[in-house]
C-alpha cells in the first residue's frame, strides 16, 4: 500500500499538474539556456592539448625564446611553369607587399625580398634579391634564377627545385585572445589571394600553413553544423513518425531534444567551456541520445492507450514501468561520456561533460516535461497503428532453437574479429584530419607534392654560453647535423644559420667560392653576423633564429607529410643523433606535428584507464540494479565484446586510430549497456515476477523490448553515421566507429546474450528478498 | 549667395585641418628649438634585451654624438660587450629624408665596412629599437598633426601624430606624447605598415643638463606583437666635450676606442 502510494504521489504530480511541471521545466530551460548567448567558438589547434601536455610546454618555451612561427604559406603556381619571368616576379613583389597588411604579421619571406648579400669591393651589400623586376634584363633574370635555385635558404623552402612554384610565407604572432583570430586572418588572406588571381589570371594561389589549418578546424566544424545537424533532425523525425505514429508525440520529443541541447550548452557556457570542433558535436550526440528515453516512454504510453486505457492511466503505467530502466540507462550513458574526462585533450573532456549533462537533462525532461506535454496536448491513437511484433517472435524462436550454434558461432566470430585489433596503428596526421573537400587539405597536398613542408620540427640548440653560437666548434657541429638531417629521406629542407655564416664568409672574401665555408674564428664569426644583422630591414631580422644573448639557435626541419609512426621514428633518430653528437649542447625538439604525434599514444593510455573506471562503475550499478552478481557479470560480456569486435572491424577497413577513436570505447560502453539493461531487466522481471523458465523469459524480453531496442539502436547508428559524414576526420572516424560498435552491440544482444543467459542462468530464479 | 556659402565652407575645411597640422608643427619646432646648441654629447649606454620567456641579456656601448646644423647628427658607437664584438665601432651620419650613411669597423677583420642603406627600419643590435627610432630628431623627417591634450604618467601632454617622410620607414605613423612644459617626449606609440600598434617607447628618469637639455635616463621599448622588450639605461652624460667632425671620420674609425 505504501509503495503504491509513493509511486502514485510521484506520478500523480506530473500527470495531475502538467501545467506546473511545464512551467517549472520552461523556467529551468530558460535559466540554463540563457547561457547560450555567451557561446564562444575556438578553433586553434592548441585547444587539443592540455595545459600540462609536455610537448605543448616544450613548444611554448621554444616559441617564447625565439618567436612564434605560426604562418600562412601562400603558394604561387604560374601556368607557364616558371616563376622567373618579369611579370611573375613583379606579382610576387606585390604579393609580398600585400602580405604585410595581414593582421598580426611579423615577417614576410619570399624569393623577392630575400636579403641577398654580395661583396662590392670592401663593402657588404645586403639587398632584396629581386628589385623592380619589370626593368630587369634577361641576363639579370637568369642570375636571379640561378641564385634562388642554389640558395639553401630558398630552395625547397620558398621555391621548388625546378622553379615552377614559389611561396610567400607570412609569419603571424597570434595574440591568442580572440578565438576568431585564425578566421580573421584566413578571410584577409583569401581576399588578397582572390584579388591577386584576378589581376594575374595565369597565377594560381594555394593557401597552406598553421593558420589555415586552424581555420580549417573551425570551418569544417561550422560546415558540419550547417549540413549534418539538419540531416540528423530529419532522420530523427522520420524514425519518430514511423515508430510513434503520433504527431503530438513526435512534436513533444523534438521539443524535449531542443530543450536538452539548449540547456546543456547553456550550462557549459556558465562553467566557461568554449566550443571546439570536437565539443561542437555535442548537440548531435545529445539529439541521438535523448531519443532513446522518449521512445521507450512513449511506445509504452501509446501502446497502453491503444489497448484502451485513459490517457492519465496510460502515462502513469508507462512511467511506472520505464522510470527505473530509463534512469539506469541515462546514468550509465552519462558515466560512459564522463569517462572522456580521462582524455588528455580538453575538447574531448568538454564533449563528454556537455553530453552527459545533456543526457541527464533529457532524462529529467522525459519524465517531467514529456508526460506533462502529453497530458496537455491532444493525443489520438488508432489500434491498427500498433507496431508489428511478429519479426521479434521469429527472432526469439530462432535464438531459442539454435542457441548452441549461435553461442559457438558468435564466440568464434568475436574471437576472429578481435584478432584483427592488432592491425590498427596509432596515427594522428593532422593534414589528413581533413578530407579532400577541404581547401587546406588540398593546399597541403599540393605543397607536399611540389615543395614539401607542411610538417616541421623545430630544434632549439643551446650552447648555454652567451655568444656561444659563434664558436667554430659549435658551428661545425650544427653544419654536420644539417648534412645528416638532409640525408634523411623524410627531410625536405633544413633552415640553419650556418648557411648564412658561410655566405657571409664568402662575401667578406670578395665572393670567392672557395671561401663558402664556416668562419674559423669566434670573434670573426660574431662580427660578420653583427655586420649582417645591422644591415637587415624590418621583419627580416634573425631574431627568429638566434636567441637574445646569442647562446642558442633555432633549426627548422621541414618534412614530407608523414604518418605518426614515421614522425615518431624520425624524432627518435634525431634524438639519438643529437645525444651522441651534440651532447655538449642542450637540444629541444618541438612543433605542432610532434604534439599531435604524441597525443594519440598519451590519450589511448589515459582513455584505457577511463574505460576501465567506467566499466567498473557501470558493472557495480548493474549488479545493484539486477540485484544479482551473476547477471551483472554476464552482462559484462555483451557490454565489452562489441568494442573489441568494432576495433577488429576497424583494423580490417581502416586501421588508423587517432585522437578521435581513442575515446570511443569509454563513450560507447555507456550506450551499449542500455540495450543489455533493457533486455536483462525484462528477462529478470519475467523470471522473478512471472516465474518463467530462461527460454520463456528470453521470449518475453524479445516481445516487450525487442522493437524498442531495434528502433533506438537504429536511431543511434544513423546518428553516428551522420557524424561519420563530417569532413573532419577526428569527428567522422569517431562517428563511424561508434556506429559500428552500437550495431555490433545490438547484434550481440539479440543473438549472443540470450544463448549465454539460457546456458549460464538455467535455474529458475527465486525471489530472494 | 549659396555658392558663396559653399565656397566659404570649402575654404574653411582645409583651414581646420591645416591648423592642426600647423599646431603640430609648431609644437615640434619648439621641441627642436629647445634642444639646439648642445654641440656634442658623450654617454654610456646599457642595453637590456628581454624575450617573452623573461630571459635577459645586457649589451654595453659608449656613444659620442656631434650636433649638426641643417642635417642629421653624426654619431659614433663603440661596443664594449658582449665580448665577441668588443671594440667594434659604428659610425653613422643620419639624414632626414635620404638613407643614412653608416660604417662598421670590425676589429677581428681590422676593416671598415660600409653598411647597406635600406636598414633604417631594421633592428639595432637585435634589440626592439630600429635604427630610425634611435637616430636624432629632425623636423623634416615627419609631417605632424596635433591631435589633442592628454595627461600621461601624470604629465600634461600634447598628443602629436607624425607621418614618416622617408620612403623605407617601417611605420605608417607614430603618436607622441610631448610634455607641455618641458617639450620632451614622454611616450611614443609606433604603428606598423598595416597601421596596427607595434611598439611603445616610454621615457623616464629625465635629467636636465647645462640648465637646458633634458635627457632620459631610462628608455623602454616594448613590442606588443612579439612580447619582447629592450631597455636603454643611459649614464654619464657629458656635453660640449670639444668634439669635432674629425672625431667622426670613417678613415679614423679604426683608431676609435
Amino acid at each position: 500500500m505504501t509503495k503504491v502510494g509513493m509511486t502514485a504521489n510521484r506520478e500523480w504530480f506530473v500527470v495531475r499538474h502538467p501545467w506546473w511541471v511545464l512551467l517549472l521545466s520552461l523556467l529551468f530551460v530558460g535559466a540554463a539556456g540563457s547561457g547560450m548567448q555567451g557561446l564562444e567558438f575556438t578553433n586553434n589547434y592548441r585547444v587539443f592539448f592540455g595545459k600540462d601536455n609536455p610537448q605543448l610546454l616544450a613548444f611554448d618555451a621554444l616559441q617564447n625564446t625565439y618567436s612564434k612561427s605560426d604562418n600562412v604559406m601562400m603558394l604561387v603556381e604560374p601556368a607557364d611553369g616558371t616563376v622567373f619571368t618579369r611579370e611573375t616576379l613583379q606579382a610576387i613583389v606585390e604579393l609580398t607587399k600585400a602580405a604585410w597588411q595581414i593582421s598580426y604579421s611579423s615577417r614576410v619571406d619570399s624569393i623577392t625580398n630575400f636579403q641577398h648579400t654580395v661583396a662590392d669591393q670592401d663593402d657588404l651589400i645586403v639587398a632584396d634579391l629581386v628589385f623592380k623586376p619589370l626593368q630587369m634584363t634577361d641576363e639579370q633574370l637568369a642570375t636571379v634564377r640561378q641564385i634562388a635555385l642554389n640558395e639553401p635558404l630558398l630552395k625547397d623552402r620558398l621555391v621548388s627545385p625546378t622553379g615552377h612554384v614559389t611561396g610567400v610565407n607570412v609569419t603571424v604572432q597570434l595574440p591568442g585572445e580572440d578565438p576568431m583570430e585564425a578566421m580573421k586572418i584566413a578571410k584577409e588572406v583569401r581576399l588578397i589571394a582572390a584579388e591577386f588571381m584576378q589581376k594575374h589570371p595565369n597565377l594560381t594561389v594555394h593557401l597552406s600553413g598553421v593558420v589555415m589549418m586552424n581555420n580549417a578546424f573551425g570551418e569544417s566544424s561550422l560546415n558540419d553544423n550547417a549540413s549534418l545537424v539538419p540531416l540528423m533532425y530529419g532522420i530523427v523525425l522520420f524514425v519518430l513518425i514511423l515508430c510513434l505514429r503520433s504527431f503530438t508525440g513526435t512534436f513533444s520529443v523534438i521539443l524535449l531534444i531542443v530543450f536538452s541541447i539548449i540547456s546543456a550548452l547553456g550550462l557549459a557556457v556558465y562553467v566557461g567551456i568554449k566550443l571546439t570542433p570536437t565539443s561542437a558535436m555535442a548537440p548531435t550526440i545529445i539529439l541521438t541520445m535523448a531519443v532513446a528515453d522518449c521512445v521507450h516512454l512513449l511506445v509504452t504510453f501509446l501502446h497502453n492507450m491503444r489497448l484502451g486505457h485513459v490517457k492519465k492511466q496510460a502515462m502513469q503505467e508507462s512511467l511506472r514501468i520505464n522510470l527505473q530502466p530509463i534512469f539506469l540507462t541515462s546514468t550509465t550513458t552519462a558515466i560512459g561520456f564522463l569517462s572522456m574526462n580521462f582524455s588528455d585533450a580538453p575538447p574531448f573532456r568538454d564533449l563528454g561533460n556537455i553530453v552527459s549533462v545533456g543526457v541527464l537533462i533529457a532524462f529529467v525532461l522525459s519524465v517531467t516535461l514529456l508526460p506533462a506535454l502529453m497530458m496537455v496536448l491532444p493525443v489520438r491513437v488508432q489500434a491498427k497503428d500498433e507496431p508489428d511484433n511478429t519479426s521479434m517472435q521469429w527472432l526469439a524462436n530462432l535464438v531459442i532453437n539454435k542457441r548452441k550454434l549461435l553461442l559457438i558461432g558468435n564466440s568464434l566470430l568475436a574471437i576472429v574479429l578481435m584478432s584483427f585489433i592488432a592491425r590498427n596503428e596509432i596515427n594522428d596526421e593532422f593534414v589528413k584530419y581533413f578530407d579532400e573537400s577541404v581547401e587546406f587539405r588540398r593546399a597541403a597536398d599540393f605543397l607536399d607534392a611540389n615543395m614539401g613542408g607542411t610538417y616541421n620540427i623545430e630544434l632549439a640548440i643551446d650552447t648555454k654560453a652567451a655568444g656561444g653560437i659563434s664558436e667554430p666548434v659549435f658551428l661545425a657541429k650544427v653544419d654536420q647535423f644539417k648534412h645528416w638531417l638532409e640525408q634523411q629521406p623524410e627531410v625536405v629542407h633544413v633552415n640553419t644559420i650556418t648557411d648564412t655564416f658561410k655566405r657571409l664568409n664568402m662575401n667578406m672574401h670578395g665572393d670567392q667560392l672557395q671561401w663558402y665555408k664556416l668562419p674559423e674564428e669566434r670573434d670573426l664569426a660574431a662580427q660578420y653576423l653583427l655586420l649582417y644583422e645591422m644591415s637587415l630591414p624590418y621583419g627580416l631580422d634573425l631574431n627568429d633564429q638566434i636567441n637574445i644573448d646569442k647562446s642558442g639557435i633555432r633549426v627548422t626541419v621541414s618534412l614530407h607529410n608523414l604518418s605518426t609512426q614515421q614522425m615518431l621514428a624520425i624524432e627518435q633518430r634525431i634524438n639519438h643523433w643529437t645525444t651522441v653528437n651534440l651532447s655538449d649542447y642542450e637540444v629541444n625538439a618541438a612543433s605542432p606535428v610532434l604534439m599531435f604525434s604524441h597525443i594519440g599514444q598519451r590519450n589511448i593510455v589515459r582513455m584505457l584507464l577511463g574505460s576501465v573506471a567506467a566499466l567498473i562503475l557501470i558493472s557495480i550499478i548493474l549488479i545493484i540494479a539486477f540485484r544479482s552478481i551473476k547477471l551483472g557479470l554476464i552482462s559484462l560480456i555483451p557490454n565489452l565484446i562489441p568494442a573489441g569486435m568494432a576495433f577488429g572491424i576497424w583494423g580490417l577497413i581502416d586501421g588508423q586510430v587517432g585522437l578521435g577513436l581513442s575515446v570511443v570505447t569509454g563513450m560507447t560502453l555507456g550506450i551499449v549497456v542500455d540495450d543489455t539493461v533493457h533486455f536483462i531487466s525484462k528477462y529478470r522481471r519475467a523470471k522473478i515476477e512471472k516465474g518463467l523458465s530462461s527460454e520463456e523469459a528470453v521470449r518475453y524480453a524479445f516481445s516487450t523490448v525487442g522493437v524498442a531496442l531495434w528502433v533506438t539502436s537504429l536511431v543511434l547508428v544513423s546518428g553516428f553515421i551522420v557524424l561519420a559524414m563530417s569532413s573532419f576526420l577526428m569527428n567522422s572516424g569517431m562517428g563511424l566507429m561508434t556506429a559500428i560498435t552500437i550495431a555490433v552491440a545490438l547484434f550481440m544482444d539479440f543473438l549472443f546474450l540470450p544463448p549465454i543467459l539460457m546456458t549460464l542462468d538455467r535455474k529458475p530464479n527465486r525471489v530472494s528478498a | 549667395m549659396n555658392k558663396i556659402m559653399i565656397g566659404l565652407l570649402l575654404c574653411l575645411a582645409p583651414v581646420v585641418v591645416w591648423s592642426d597640422a600647423q599646431k603640430g608643427l609648431e609644437i615640434m619646432q619648439e621641441v627642436d628649438r629647445r634642444d639646439l646648441g648642445w654641440q656634442d654629447m658623450v654617454a654610456e649606454l646599457k642595453m637590456v634585451l628581454k624575450n617573452k620567456n623573461g630571459d635577459e641579456h645586457t649589451r654595453r656601448l659608449r656613444i659620442k654624438t656631434l650636433e649638426m646644423k641643417n642635417d642629421g647628427d653624426k654619431s659614433l658607437s663603440i661596443f664594449d660587450s658582449p665580448r665577441d664584438v668588443k671594440g667594434t665601432a659604428f659610425l653613422s651620419f643620419t639624414h632626414a629624408l635620404e638613407a643614412d650613411e653608416q660604417w662598421l669597423y670590425l676589429p677581428a677583420l681590422k676593416r671598415v665596412k660600409r653598411i647597406s642603406s635600406s636598414n633604417k627600419s631594421g633592428p639595432f643590435l637585435g634589440s626592439e629599437f630600429s635604427f630610425e627610432d634611435l637616430t636624432s630628431f629632425e623636423l623634416k623627417k615627419y609631417q605632424y598633426n596635433y591631435l589633442r591634450d592628454e595627461v600621461v604618467n601624470g604629465v600634461d601632454c600634447f598628443v602629436i601624430e607624425s607621418y614618416p617622410q622617408y620612403e623605407y620607414s617601417g611605420y605608417t605613423r607614430t603618436q607622441a606624447w610631448i610634455d607641455k612644459q618641458r617639450y620632451i617626449p614622454i611616450k611614443i606609440d609606433y604603428y606598423d605598415r598595416k597601421d596596427a600598434l607595434l611598439k611603445t617607447q616610454t621615457f623616464s628618469d629625465y635629467q636636465q643638463y647645462l640648465g637646458q637639455y633634458w635627457r632620459a635616463g631610462t628608455v623602454l621599448m616594448s613590442n606588443h606583437l612579439t612580447g619582447k622588450s629592450t631597455a636603454l639605461l643611459w649614464e654619464k652624460y657629458t656635453f660640449r666635450n670639444g668634439l669635432t667632425a674629425r672625431n667622426f671620420d670613417k678613415n679614423t674609425l679604426k683608431r676609435s676606442r
